[in-house]
């Protein structure tokens, strides 16, 4: 798995629980350096083991943790600049959800070498969407709707988001939509200068 | 005007609203320059309110493919790159193309930001929503900002990877010319064994005679030549559980572990100087050098020394032996243990020769 994905991980669990949960979760995983490389590859293997200790560490359900992940990385001050690029991606939440099917290519664009999911999105009605991804890992299910309720408050959108199981390894989810203007939302300054 | 009248199942009818969503920084402007319509993020680039009326030549300063400030002159350039600015903005340049409108009714000039795109959506304030969807302008600034986020990841990731390497040189504990250890592995591997009260241990500290000249006279190549060479003779010449290491510019210390008899010492210092003195082939010619050893052992001392003194008497006894002469060993003795006055430290050099 791409050093990103991985660095996110243990970014997530050092400035959420501090560098003690980290060391731990390090340990446990038999992990044979002290931190990740974001420009660097890992076996797949070494991502599991870290994220089984974390849940294992922590007492937290799989689905927990990855939700948390997903909102973390909206929503950590050190990672504005991924919110920012997750906001070019459409001016409302409405623009971001049928923007979510160019992830793929809006990442490569930024890292040639970053797998991220194939996310394909169907629109029931005018506020009732269903999302459907599939990784290269389990669990983009629950990191997709702890990143989409952050992108929601980020838009100032009020949404309801639920997961609605695994078909074939694709994951699904349900998004209602209950008020796209429901607060101010974050700022987003397209011409930020000196980025 | 000269020419076919434009075939009128090919012309269409747009409204200005139309117009607005297709192009949103257009100019539509009419025989005389004057503006009729202007798009709504052009309108905001330009800040001055409704443009209807202006003339493009006071709003825009025309530059490339060359300057014109008439109506004609602008027509002429039609279906040509254009390469304008605001006049309020003079240092945003901005692209241009523009058509003629039927029978003589204006032209409509539509506009991008050029290069400078990052500082023009800065500068005008510009948002997604001022953009056609078309227009790959945000993508170009995504593109942007993802380009500088990864340059500073992999600028991390060098600046790390050279502090970690600086620190594992300096954690390192081989020499990296002649493969033997360096000194900090020395010293750990001599408090290793004075730490533990059942071993005896042998140090020799070696220097080389004769290398600084042939240095100076065959150059760094040669003295790297014969250290790599005495570095082999070391490894040969010494058992599994001795250590030799490179502590200086051509200095060695060796290590004999289960060193119970000073005696067995003296030939291996003895072997070593002679195959030392033995010439070194370097191209087309020979490096002569020899060696001075100054030798003790731990057996010898009536309490356990501390590394610092057994390394000084090594040291000690190298001096008595250069002092002697090149090519020579000599051991240091401590006074034995017992009552009475001091009798000083004796040395015992190379016999005979």
């Amino acid at each position: 798995m791409h050093g990103m994905v991985n660095r996110a991980l243990q970014g997530f669990l050092t400035t959420t629980y501090g560098p003690d949960v980290w060391a731990e979760v390090r340990g446990q995983a038999g992990l044979p350096f002290a931190d990740f490389e974001a420009m660097l590859d890992y076996p797949d293997a070494l991502t599991l083991a870290c994220f089984e200790a974390a849940c294992h560490v922590l007492h937290k359900p799989p689905n927990a943790l990855l939700e948390d992940i997903g909102t973390w990385l909206v929503t950590d001050p050190h990672l504005e600049p991924l919110r920012r690029l997750m906001r070019f991606s459409g001016a409302g939440f409405v623009d971001f959800l049928h923007s979510l099917e160019e992830l793929g290519d809006r990442g490569r664009l930024a890292m040639p070498d970053l797998d991220l999911p194939q996310i394909a999105l169907d629109r029931h009605d005018a506020a009732t969407f269903t999302i459907r991804a599939r990784w290269s890992l389990p669990g983009i299910g629950p990191i997709l709707m702890g990143c989409l309720r952050a992108m929601a408050d980020d838009y100032g959108a009020l949404a309801l988001l639920r997961l609605e199981g695994i078909e074939d390894g694709v994951e699904c989810l349900r998004v209602q939509l209950l008020d796209t203007a429901f607060s101010t939302g974050r700022s987003f300054d397209l011409g930020r200068v000196g980025a | 005007m000269i020419g076919l009248p434009p075939s009128l199942d090919r012309v269409i009818g747009l409204s200005g609203g139309a117009l607005d969503v297709l192009m949103p920084m257009h100019l539509w402007a009419d025989p005389e320059g004057r503006v009729v319509q202007a798009g709504p993020t052009l309108t905001k680039m330009a800040r001055r309110g409704d443009l209807t009326g202006l003339s493009i030549f006071r709003l825009l300063e025309i530059r490339r493919p060359l300057r014109v400030d008439h109506v004609p002159g602008l027509i002429a350039l039609a279906g040509q790159r254009l390469g304008l600015v605001l006049r309020d903005a003079p240092d945003l340049p901005l692209r241009g193309a523009l058509t003629a409108l039927p029978a003589g009714t204006g032209l409509i000039l539509d506009i991008s930001l050029g290069l400078s795109f990052a500082r023009a959506v800065s500068e005008f304030g510009l948002t997604l929503n001022d953009f056609s969807p078309c227009d790959q302008t945000v993508e170009l600034l995504y593109l942007h900002e993802a380009n500088t986020a990864t340059m500073a990841l992999s600028r991390h990731l060098s600046h790390r990877l050279e502090t970690a390497r600086a620190a594992a040189e300096a954690q390192a504990l081989s020499d990296p010319l002649t493969g033997l250890a360096n000194r900090r592995a020395m010293d750990a591997a001599i408090a290793r064994c004075l730490d533990d009260p059942t071993q005896e241990i042998g140090l020799l500290h070696l220097d080389l005679d004769l290398f600084k000249q042939v240095n100076d006279s065959l150059g760094h190549a040669a003295g790297d030549a014969v250290l790599e060479r005495v570095g082999s003779i070391l490894r040969q010449q010494l058992r599994h559980d001795d250590l030799a290491a490179r502590v200086g510019g051509d200095e060695f210390l060796i290590l004999l572990r289960d060193c119970t008899a000073r005696d067995g010492m003296e030939p291996l210092a003895a072997r070593l100087i002679a195959t030392i003195e033995e010439p070194i082939p370097f191209q087309d010619g020979m490096c002569r050098v020899s060696a001075s050893i100054g030798l003790v052992a731990s057996v010898d001392y009536p309490h356990r020394p501390g590394i610092d003194r057994l390394l000084a008497d090594a040291d000690a006894a190298l001096y008595a032996a250069k002092r002697a002469g090149r090519g020579r060993w000599s051991a240091h003795i401590p006074p034995p243990r017992g009552p009475g006055r001091r009798a000083g430290d004796a040395a015992r050099v190379t016999p005979g020769d």
